[in-house]
């Protein structure tokens, strides 16, 4: 039911460097707000990816009208709102918590956290 | 039948989704609480009228708003279902009365009703996990319980919480997004997300690189989820940072529900394709199991926090339920379903000792519970009767989840895997018994000799997870009987 | 009543007296120690009743629940296990009285502790006893480790703690690591773990898979303390000497050899052994056991250790008759229990009346110790004897039947390993004898130890006196103590006696 003759499969590859970078960017950069946009690239591409799954050759937007045979699959959009929304829970939480970590610990840069926690292991402090 | 029998497979989901708002309305701790409590009885109640339905009258299908399937959001609820549904009711509902007083302790009181809420939204997103039957729908739910339970760990005391919950929600997002990639794959070859559906469409396809993909994305992003090895980083410190009840539940559900959503997408999405045995996955797979059983118990054994211990311990544990799972014979697929119940028994009454010792010490160090055996005799003795469950002594349940894996592994001629799984309890009692030591055999510091218990409000809970560790350890018969029902129901299709 | 009831009786009175002990509270030590022996005396009279009835041919059975589907905790009573259960029940009774003695003479601390695990450590010893099936008795099995634990870590000092880690850690490492997985592999390739006749693996499996099965079951079974796992029981000498000498010379070590009879009889079937083959290369084993056990024994100067490795050099006897795949050795396996047991308890009777009464616990420490304690010496002596094997004492009929078992099987070379083994006997029980009654006292150590005496004196209360007879010198254990003793070496003489009667009792497992 979807067409890939055009434009071939290009879109994939955007789709696949758009979620590497995401990646990237989430595992290679130790600030955390970089990190929180990286997943946030991340999320986009697999939106993107669902979008291009929808698109029919020749099919306008699913919406019912005469004379119009062929429409693009509306269900990965819907289910992309959805996505979207879950996504943007996610960036609101992980950004309250940079701003929490930004409170207790005035740094918001992964590698020293880990330090400053490592030494408060070891302070055996618990409070 | 009546309104409550007919909708039962919804009505558990949506009583808890949408009674956790009220929370916020309420404000008032107290009463916050005790909404959220009678919220998680009734869930629990459903949870066994739907059990029972199940039980006598077979799988349950139900569909959301009249849509019928493929094309409507399909509630499908068979016995591993309504198993795993009644571990998590069941665990909400002795958690709840015991959060009350270990979260006055450790929460601000401003932030109470908030704790209920979340609470409330996790069980909801995990039932929801364990009876839906579409593929997208699962995303849904395993966002909700996610999202309330990175809130849930950063709301602890510790500073070192929100770090925790801040890197569990990066690990988290990655696995959930990992999920959607794979079903999106799936829905791209198929054009269906009714896992029912999928499973009949998939054989079609199945040599392509697509579903190949698709695979391999949805089992890294479980795999995240329930913590298998080596995606398990995130989950120590958020275990040890996390309240103490909360702590209870996560570790008695959680990760028990994503392994229950694995088991689904393997065993009925990929059923008739054995992705183990057509993709020769079934020996990475029990290789990984294994492993994370050795390096979770080894991990264990040198942890001086005893929440982290535990924490551990359960990476070791998800191991012994994926092995159970892998093996491919009904025994030991029963005996890594068992061990599902089980495990949530054990580790729930094994961190709710820790929440006790919590309240009385503001500690939970290895050298801070010397001698705690005569200061506080209940708590003690709770942790030993749960760590002789986690070694896997007879008549508790550690021994019955053994029972069935060793006979599963044996019976696939895998006896090496056996010994291995007898070997790693060795390493169980090394870490138990450090602790029962220090408990038992050193005096307490100087100004803590006189006994100091905790309050009944914690130790009746734990006593009562405790009662059912030896209940369920002394007459398996009917948590034995459910678990091989379901496996050999979760095989049927393939053999 | 009903047998079905009396055996489930036959446990429900330990585990009450348990809990009776656990709360009848500290201030009331006279109750508490009350209750132990009524215990004691009630278990003996029901077992005793179903001897009887197990002696009429009757095999009756009861399943207490179902524990995991097609699996049950069942008992089903069998002369073998009856014999066992006659003697730990008997011999619990005089170790009560012993105890009481014993622990307060010595002033030893968490009393109450102690006799709510002793209680504990009798029932799991009868369910082992009685079990109808290899779960039941991997249960109790489990339950008397982990009950013990608390009787061998009891000082709580560093040495305790640390002999407790050995005593739990190879026993509990044993039995997960290789019984337990010996049991569900008989039950995946046999479906059923019943006690039954001939065997349930015979033609269930194929021979590699029996091979391999016997010898994770012997090895598993950790409290027949077969070498290399032996460590654990020199360790738990640490115990005070009532649990060293019921449980580490009767109750644990015995429900060990008995489990190992049990399944080789009941699990493979003597007649598969032989069969197979399967079992010899462990008669070698257990005969390497038995002489090594002993040298070391030999070079122990503590009393208490040096009975230890004598425990673990006998165990390895019955270990050796079972192994001998013949029905004569599993007879004189099954006496040796009984045997030794009496043997063995005196001796360690004997060498807790030393330690508490004269405060000696070196063997180079007790020359001349025979004459101020000469009833104590001289029960030791003949106990001694027994274990030797010389006639007119229990002891010979045992040996007897295992060296019968040897010719029989053609296998001479156990014949003697068994007559060196009792010339080494000799060599390291008779010199205690000797120097106590002939050896020549150290004076200064002597004088030193008596000041201590006098510090810490024993209660003043008629039955804890010491004992001197009238005669000038003698300073003998109080009767509490002396008591059991004189009764148990009564009974070395008696066994001897009524050794036939026993021999009658087992021929229907063992024939004529």
């Amino acid at each position: 039911m979807v067409d890939l003759s055009f434009p071939g499969l290009l879109n994939y590859w955007f789709v696949f460097l758009l979620m590497l970078i995401g990646l990237y960017i989430v595992i290679a950069h130790e600030n955390l707000i970089k990190k929180i946009v990286g997943l946030n690239v991340f999320q986009v591409s697999v939106f993107v990816f669902y979008i291009s799954v929808a698109k029919v050759k020749g099919g306008t937007a699913p919406i019912l009208a005469d004379g119009i045979e062929v429409y693009s699959n509306p269900l990965p959009h819907v289910l992309i709102l959805t996505a979207i929304v879950v996504g943007l829970a996610m960036t609101a939480l992980g950004l309250a918590l940079v701003v929490r970590v930004q409170e207790s610990f005035g740094i918001i840069e992964d590698d020293e956290l880990r330090a400053l926690e490592d030494q408060q292991e070891d302070e055996g402090n618990n409070a | 039948m009546s309104f409550i029998e007919t909708h039962i497979s919804v009505l558990v989901v949506i009583v808890p989704l949408i009674a956790a708002p009220f929370c916020i309305l309420l404000r008032n701790s107290v009463t916050a609480w005790a909404w959220a409590t009678v919220v998680c009885l009734v869930t629990m109640a459903l949870a066994v009228q739907l059990l029972q339905q199940v039980w006598l009258g077979g799988t349950i299908s139900y569909d959301l708003g009249n849509w019928p399937g493929p094309w409507g959001i399909v509630y499908r609820v068979d016995e591993l279902g309504a198993f795993v549904v009644l571990i998590v009711a069941a665990l909400a509902a002795i958690v709840l009365p015991y959060a009350k007083t270990s979260i006055e302790r450790e929460i601000p009181k401003e932030r109470h009703y908030l704790v209920y809420c979340m609470l409330l939204l996790c069980i909801a997103g995990l039932l929801g996990m364990a009876v839906t039957s579409d593929a997208f729908n699962l995303f849904v739910f395993l966002e909700i319980s996610s999202l309330a339970t990175y809130v849930l760990v950063g709301i602890g005391q510790d500073r070192r919480a929100l770090t925790a919950a801040l890197r569990y929600l990066i690990l988290g997002t990655l696995g959930a997004t990992f999920y959607v990639i794979g079903i999106g794959m799936l829905y791209q070859m198929t054009g269906s997300l009714n896992m029912t559906d999928l499973a009949t469409l998939l054989p079609a396809v199945q040599d392509t690189r697509t579903v190949h993909a698709a695979l391999a994305f949805i089992v890294v992003g479980f795999g995240l989820k329930l913590a298998m090895f080596p995606l398990h980083f995130w989950l120590p410190n958020a275990y040890t940072f996390a309240p103490s009840a909360v702590t209870v539940f996560l570790a008695a559900t959680a990760t028990k529900v994503a392994i229950y959503s694995l088991i689904r997408l393997i065993f009925t999405v990929f059923g008739d394709i054995e992705p183990l045995e057509t993709y020769n996955l079934r020996f990475a797979v029990i290789i990984l199991a294994v492993a994370g059983m050795f390096a979770g118990s080894l991990m264990a054994i040198f942890q001086t926090n005893i929440k982290r211990m535990l924490a551990y311990s359960s990476v070791a544990q998800v191991g012994y339920m994926i092995l159970g799972i892998s093996i491919g014979n009904a025994l030991a697929m029963a005996g890594g379903i068992i061990h599902m119940f089980n495990h949530a028994l054990m580790k729930g009454a094994l961190f709710m000792v820790m929440g006790c010792v919590m309240y009385m010490l503001g500690s939970v160090k290895l050298e801070d519970m010397a001698g705690l055996g005569k200061r506080m005799p209940f708590t003690a003795a709770a942790f030993v009767a749960g760590g002789f469950s986690l070694i896997g002594v007879p008549l508790t349940v550690g021994f019955v989840s053994k029972f069935y894996l060793v006979q599963g592994a044996l019976l696939a001629g895998w006896w090496p895997i056996a010994l291995l799984i007898m070997l790693s309890s060795l390493l169980a009692i090394i870490y138990v018994w450090r602790v029962v030591e220090m408990m038992y055999f050193r005096s307490p510091a100087i100004g803590h000799g006189q006994m100091t218990e905790a309050p009944m409000t914690l130790l009746i809970p734990t006593y009562v997870l405790l009662a059912a560790v030896f209940w369920f350890g002394i007459d398996a018969t009917f948590t034995g009987d459910l678990a091989m029902a379901a496996a050999e129901s979760l095989l049927g299709g393939s053999k | 009543m009903s047998a079905e009831t009396l055996i489930l009786l036959a446990l429900g009175v330990p585990f009450l007296g348990s809990l009776f002990v656990l709360f009848s509270g500290p201030g009331s030590a006279n109750v508490r120690d009350g209750i132990t022996v009524i215990s004691a005396v009630i278990l003996f009279s029901i077992v005793w009743t179903l001897i009887g009835i197990v002696d009429g041919g009757a095999r009756p059975s009861v399943t207490l629940l179902e524990m995991l589907p097609g699996l049950s905790i069942t008992f089903t009573l069998e002369p073998i296990g009856m014999l066992f259960a006659g003697i730990a029940s008997f011999l619990w009774i005089l170790t009560s009285f012993y105890a009481y003695g014993y622990m307060r003479g010595h002033h030893e601390a968490n009393q109450t502790r102690f006799f709510f695990c002793f209680a504990i450590a009798i029932m799991s010893a009868i369910g082992i006893a009685f079990a109808g099936n290899m779960l039941t008795l991997f249960v109790f099995y489990e339950i008397l480790t982990i009950s013990t634990f608390p009787l061998v870590a009891h000082s709580g000092t560093d040495e305790a703690r640390r002999a407790g880690r050995v005593y739990l850690g190879i026993l509990l490492s044993t039995s997960i690591t290789f019984l337990l997985t010996a049991i569900i592999w008989t039950y995946v390739e046999a479906g059923t773990l019943d006690f039954r006749e001939g065997g349930i693996l015979a033609g269930n499996a194929p021979v590699g898979v029996i091979g391999v099965l016997f010898g994770l079951y012997i090895y598993g079974i950790g409290k027949a303390a077969l070498m290399p796992f032996h460590r654990w029981l020199p360790a738990a000498m640490v115990a005070p000497t009532p649990v060293s000498a019921l449980l580490h010379a009767v109750a644990v070590v015995k429900a060990g050899v008995f489990s190992v009879i049990k399944v080789s009889v009941y699990i493979f079937g003597i007649d598969t052994l032989a069969t197979t083959g399967v079992s010899t290369w462990l008669a070698y084993v257990a005969a390497a056991t038995i002489l090594l056990a002993s040298l070391v024994a030999m070079r122990k100067d503590n009393l208490k250790a040096r009975l230890a490795y004598s425990t673990v050099s006998q165990l390895s006897y019955i270990v050796l008759g079972a192994m001998l795949a013949s029905n004569i050795g599993a007879m004189g396996s099954t006496m040796h229990i009984v045997m030794h047991a009496f043997g063995k308890i005196t001796l360690f009777f004997c060498a807790g009346a030393i330690i508490v009464f004269a405060h000696k616990t070196e063997i180079s420490d007790m020359h001349g110790l025979g004459r101020k304690m000469p009833v104590t010496f001289f029960c030791f002596f003949i106990a001694s004897l027994s274990i030797i094997g010389l006639p007119p004492l229990g002891g010979v009929w045992s040996k007897w039947y295992l060296a019968m078992a040897a010719v029989e099987t053609e296998q001479l070379i156990f014949v003697a390993v068994l007559m060196i083994s009792s010339l080494l006997n000799i060599a390291y029980l008779m010199p205690v004898v000797l120097y106590g009654f002939f050896g020549k006292e150290k004076s200064a150590a002597v004088h030193a130890h008596d000041g201590h005496d006098d510090h810490h004196a024993p209660p003043d209360h008629p039955m804890l006196k010491h004992l001197t007879f009238g005669i000038k010198g003698v300073k003998e254990a109080p009767v509490m103590c002396l008591a059991p003793i004189v009764l148990t070496t009564f009974g070395c003489f008696a066994l001897f006696f009524y050794a036939d009667r026993i021999r009658l009792f087992l021929a229907p497992v063992f024939g004529g």
